[in-house]
């Protein structure tokens, strides 16, 4: 299985990578939260095999909790569903796909020795 | 002979930078491919054109860089520059040149003022003091905050802002002082709010609605003077209305209205309306051939739009006539829609029924809190234009019509159940209003493009991206484009949920992988993967947090709890029938107290705990299981409860004995999943005090057995059950509701009641009850022992979900809030104290209501 990394190359280049669990830990097709320093990431393990990793705030309910979002894909852009009101997000760009012009953060993140890693600063 | 020489490129000086003013620039560099011009812009703001319209959401998450409006690349070359925090200050018509506030001097070929509208600040004393603002740009929004954060800091207590104006921005203001935490006053001089669009019988309702957000509303009344308060924080001041009320307040807000900024033009000696602006002809032109005015500093056919769409309109026009076209500019609609938190409100065209002879057709109903109200012409055919409050749903429908023949009766179209005539628009009657789209256009892409749904329309065309309140009728345009409403259940499967169920029944499909690589396609969605999940636990294909199961479920069923608005999570335990002895009560007391949950009684008969976190969920259910309690299925489609009366037990007028059936019939379908929930009632005679007749199954007790009733639902579209079989005994009315509900759960629809089911189970000539009956009693299909079989399945296998989570650690694993720090709670999460229970402090935020779609 490959592993894809969504992140600029500029980036990958940079220190400050912030390490957050096993790869094992995450479970395929299900996102889980991380908390690095104040801010809450939403990581998510597609049925590829590629991470993803976005702000776990839900832009239109402010609760945090994209990482509880049902895991998928649309036009196969691989997607989460917001778990309150079930607005689509990509896990790429972060764009809502239900809402032109809303849009979360997302994180570059990578694999290192097994270990997921993403660069937030 | 002299070589022909392109013309040299026209000067273009653009003076603001704001929403319109950033339009007209990008329509004309759109167009002028051969840059006949070069544009220089002047901004008095310090940052580029940015989205005024949305400038409330900057209270609600949003920053300015979200808020950005100048497309990539617009100022990238020299033929088009942008200088920020540079004004004009005057224009020297006879030198064409204008001379800026950094003292240069630029000269133009055509002059275009973009000014826009400063906010209108009444002279009240004390409107000088520190502690005063407008609302109009990021600035002020960035000081507003500012004092708020300060007033946080040093109020002790309630903190509290006034704000005047009650019109549109005026309430827009008071929201983002809620957002600020601050409970904000309105004063508004007129006797209703946002007295320019609504008329009084709305304005009442729109009053209450508003008071209910937590602002105090003065009408009628007027703020005489502003003082520096007497604490010993100089930054308090008191407000005195002229009816004597006195505030104390942190901050005050003025939105008393706009005025068109036409001082440049009136230095220059050009034209002016009669109350205001630069007036311009039908091409935007000024009383000098060489300047345009545009946007809200115009007065366009003798009116000031204070709207953002008839400036576009007018930024098209311009862009069209500099480079030598004819387009003109057409009266604009001025309709509006709310965007307020959680408080519907619309008004269009003519609202207030100023038209000569107009009719008023008024419907109030207190009780809904909805008013609506059509204006008609004298002879009652054409609608003129309307007022809705509490229930705006129908405005996207009407607002297209205002001008046209009435569709049918008045009443009828705004009556609240009333569904609206099926009436085709006109193809020139404008459906998005926000990007000037008519149905003739929408209905074009859609044919060009072969465009198949909503989010198709809205990437093709803008219609729907701007308030959003034509969505449903981009709707109703589909269907009558011909497009065939897909009975696929989504784009990754072509089939029906019931076609799906069958499919895994006959081919044993165990996981969802295995379904949608033979019979779909891509990885599913948030409406595939629990109807999956659903049916998979139907046909008990394994526990449903096991294995691929587990990432099907939406998040309810993957922490068996129901997430609330604040990410936390309820508690319910199953209390069958409503019945729970005294023990079991104090435990749950005891729980409640131990892990600091919100109890309340619910209306199914039973208690849920609010506000858990999702760490302390497995230690709550742990207490819970010991103590007897089991899942109640509160988060799953799936049966929920079995209300019961007391029955003959004790009741005087009891004939059977209601709680024991009700509980019999909960243990035995609890667990069960279904396309959608399922509530039971059973009454012990027919004073019916357990609702049963408003439930998917009934039971009411005879003198010689049970009435069976079938198809109730309370909810949003209530409906009475049916009665299925009378006086029947027990034996054959448990074998009959099996089957009921396993032939339920083979062919209905995704997130379809029981009470819809029934009703779309009409075949020619039967209506669905007697096709139930065929099936149910007769056996007409020949299936009823396979679904006396399936139930009999279910009932032996039942285990209860909870129990099983809490020994297994591979299940318990996903309870923490963060994947890095396991024992960290979820600092979003806060909570304050009402009336002696926890309630949430909700993240500031919360534009999802504001957009929603009434769909
Ligand atoms: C807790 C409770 C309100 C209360 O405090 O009393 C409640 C709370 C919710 N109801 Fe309800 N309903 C509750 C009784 C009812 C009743 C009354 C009843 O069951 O007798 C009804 C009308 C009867 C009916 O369903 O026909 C009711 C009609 C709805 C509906 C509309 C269903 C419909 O067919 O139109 C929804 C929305 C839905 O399911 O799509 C809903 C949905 C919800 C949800 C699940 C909304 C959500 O997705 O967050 C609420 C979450 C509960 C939670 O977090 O624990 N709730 N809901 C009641 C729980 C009863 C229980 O013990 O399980
Ligand atoms: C809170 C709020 C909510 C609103 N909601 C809605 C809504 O829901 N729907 C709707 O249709 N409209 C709404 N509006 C109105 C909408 O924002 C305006 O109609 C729109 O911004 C008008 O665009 P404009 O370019 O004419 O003016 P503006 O966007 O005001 O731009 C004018 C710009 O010119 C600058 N300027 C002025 N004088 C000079 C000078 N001498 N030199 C250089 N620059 C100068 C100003 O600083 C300003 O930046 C809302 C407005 C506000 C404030
Ligand atoms: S329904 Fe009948 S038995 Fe039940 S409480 Fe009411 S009157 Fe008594
Ligand atoms: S009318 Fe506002 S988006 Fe269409």
């Amino acid at each position: 299985m490959t592993t894809t990394i969504h992140a600029p190359l500029e980036a990958i280049r940079s220190a400050d990578w912030q390490p957050i669990c096993a790869y094992a830990d995450l479970t395929p097709e299900r996102g889980c939260a991380a908390l690095v320093g104040s801010l809450q990431i939403a990581l998510f393990r597609t049925f590829d095999g590629s991470v993803f990793a976005i702000s776990n705030q839900d832009p239109f309910t402010g609760a945090y909790v994209l990482s509880r979002g049902i895991v998928g894909t649309r036009n196969d852009v691989p997607t989460v569903a917001s778990p309150l009101h079930k607005q689509v997000f990509n896990l790429a760009t972060g764009a809502c796909l239900d809402d032109a012009g809303v849009a979360v953060t997302t994180y570059p993140v990578r694999l290192s020795d097994g270990v997921v890693q993403v660069l937030a600063a | 002979m002299t070589p022909h020489l392109p013309n040299p490129p026209k000067r273009l000086v653009v003076v603001g930078n704001g929403m319109v003013g950033q339009r007209f620039v990008e329509a004309l560099r759109a167009r002028d491919a051969d840059r006949a011009w070069t544009i220089t812009v002047l901004s008095e703001e310090p940052r580029r054109a940015y989205d005024r319209v949305a400038l409330s959401s900057y209270f609600d998450g949003a920053d300015a860089a979200s808020l950005d409006l100048v497309a990539d690349g617009c100022y990238s070359d020299d033929t088009c520059v942008l200088h920020l925090g540079e004004s004009a200050a005057s224009i020297d018509r006879a030198g064409h040149s204008v001379l800026t506030t950094t003292g240069r001097t630029l000269d133009y070929d055509a002059l275009v003022l973009a000014t826009g509208s400063y906010p209108f600040v009444p002279p009240v004393p004390g409107r000088d003091l520190p502690g005063c603002f407008v609302y109009r740009t990021l600035d002020d929004l960035d000081a507003i905050r500012a004092a708020a954060e300060h007033a946080a800091a040093t109020t002790r207590g309630r903190r509290s802002g006034l704000v005047i104006g009650g019109g549109l921005l005026g309430l827009e203001a008071a929201r983002a002082l809620r957002l600020l935490g601050m409970s904000p006053h309105v004063v508004e001089l007129a006797p209703r709010l946002m007295p320019l669009q609504v008329d009084e019988g709305g304005g009442a309702l729109l009053r209450d609605m508003i008071e209910a957000l937590d602002v105090t509303v003065h009408l009628g009344t007027s703020v005489a003077r502003i003082e520096h308060g007497q604490a010993r924080d100089s930054r308090r001041m008191l407000a005195t209305l002229a009816d004597g009320t006195e505030l104390d307040l942190d901050l005050v807000v003025f939105s008393a209205g706009i005025r068109p900024q036409d001082g440049l033009a009136r230095d220059a000696g050009l034209a002016l309306g009669a109350r205001g602006g630069i007036a311009v002809d039908d091409g935007c032109a000024t009383s000098d051939p060489a300047i345009f005015a545009i946007g809200e500093c115009a007065c366009i056919g003798e009116r000031v739009y204070g709207l953002v769409a008839p400036g576009y309109a007018m930024a098209e026009v311009l862009a069209d006539r500099l480079l030598g076209g004819t387009a003109s500019f057409t009266p604009a609609d001025t309709s509006t829609k709310l965007k307020l938190m959680g408080v519907d409100v619309a008004s269009f065209g003519d609202a207030l029924a100023q038209t000569e002879g107009a009719l008023e057709v008024t419907l109030s109903n207190p009780v809904d809190r909805t008013y609506a109200k059509l204006v008609v012409s004298d002879d009652a055919k054409i609608l003129l234009g309307g007022v809705l409050v509490g229930d705006a749903s129908k405005y996207a429908i009407l607002r297209p019509l205002v001008g046209r023949p009435l569709p049918g009766d008045p009443v009828a179209m705004i009556a609240p159940s009333g569904g609206m005539p099926s009436m085709s628009l006109p193809p020139d009657a404008q459906v998005c209003a926000c990007h000037g789209l008519t149905k003739a256009s929408i209905c074009g892409a859609i044919a060009e493009h072969g465009l198949t749904d909503v989010p198709g329309i809205k990437a093709c065309t803008k219609a729907g991206t701007g308030c959003g309140s034509c969505v449903p009728l981009l709707k109703t345009l589909l269907a009558e484009s011909g497009v065939a409403q897909s009975t696929a259940l989504c784009e990754h499967f072509a089939q029906t949920r019931a076609e799906l169920f069958d499919i895994v029944r006959r081919d044993r499909i165990a996981t969802f992988t295995e379904l949608i690589s033979v019979h779909g396609h891509g990885r599913g969605c948030d409406i595939c993967k629990p109807v999956v999940a659903s049916i998979l636990a139907s046909l008990d294909l394994g526990h449903i947090l096991d294995g691929e199961q587990s990432a099907l479920q939406d998040t309810n069923d993957h922490f068996l709890a129901n997430i609330q608005r604040n990410g936390t999570y309820s508690v319910v335990p199953r209390i069958a029938g409503g019945e729970v002895t005294p023990e079991k009560l104090i435990v749950l007391g005891e729980v409640a107290r131990d892990f600091q949950l919100y109890t309340k009684i619910t209306g199914g008969q039973r208690i849920d705990l609010f506000g858990a976190r999702v760490e302390p969920l497995p230690a709550i259910w742990r207490r819970l299981v010991d103590a007897g309690f089991e899942s109640g299925h509160a988060y799953g489609k799936a049966l929920r409860t079995v209300k019961s009366c007391v029955g003959s037990t004790w009741c005087r007028y009891g004939v059977q004995d209601s709680v024991s059936l009700a509980i019999e019939l909960e243990l035995r379908y609890r667990g069960i999943r279904s396309p959608h929930k399922i509530k039971a009632g059973v009454s012990g005679c027919a004073r019916e005090c357990a609702e049963a007749q408003s439930k998917d199954i009934g039971v009411i007790a005879t003198e010689n057995g049970w009435n069976l009733y079938v198809g109730g639902n309370g909810g949003f579209r209530p409906r009475h059950a049916d009665l299925l079989m009378k006086d029947i005994d027990t034996a054959t009315l448990i074998r009959t509701i099996d089957r009921f509900i396993m032939f339920y759960i083979r062919t209905a629809d995704r997130l379809q009641r029981t009470s819809v089911w029934v009703e779309s189970l009409s075949r020619d000539g039967t209506d669905g009850l007697q096709y139930l009956t065929s099936v149910l009693v007769d056996d007409s299909l020949g299936i009823a022992a396979e679904l006396d079989a399936a139930m009999a399945t279910h009932v032996e296998r039942y285990e209860d979900e909870w129990a099983a989570v809490l020994d297994d650690p591979e299940r318990l694993r996903r309870f923490v809030s963060f994947v890095n720090a396991p024992g960290a709670p979820d600092p979003s999460i806060a909570f304050v104290s009402e009336r002696n229970q926890p309630r949430p402090v909700l993240p500031l935020l919360g534009r999802g209501k504001a957009l929603e779609v009434l769909a």
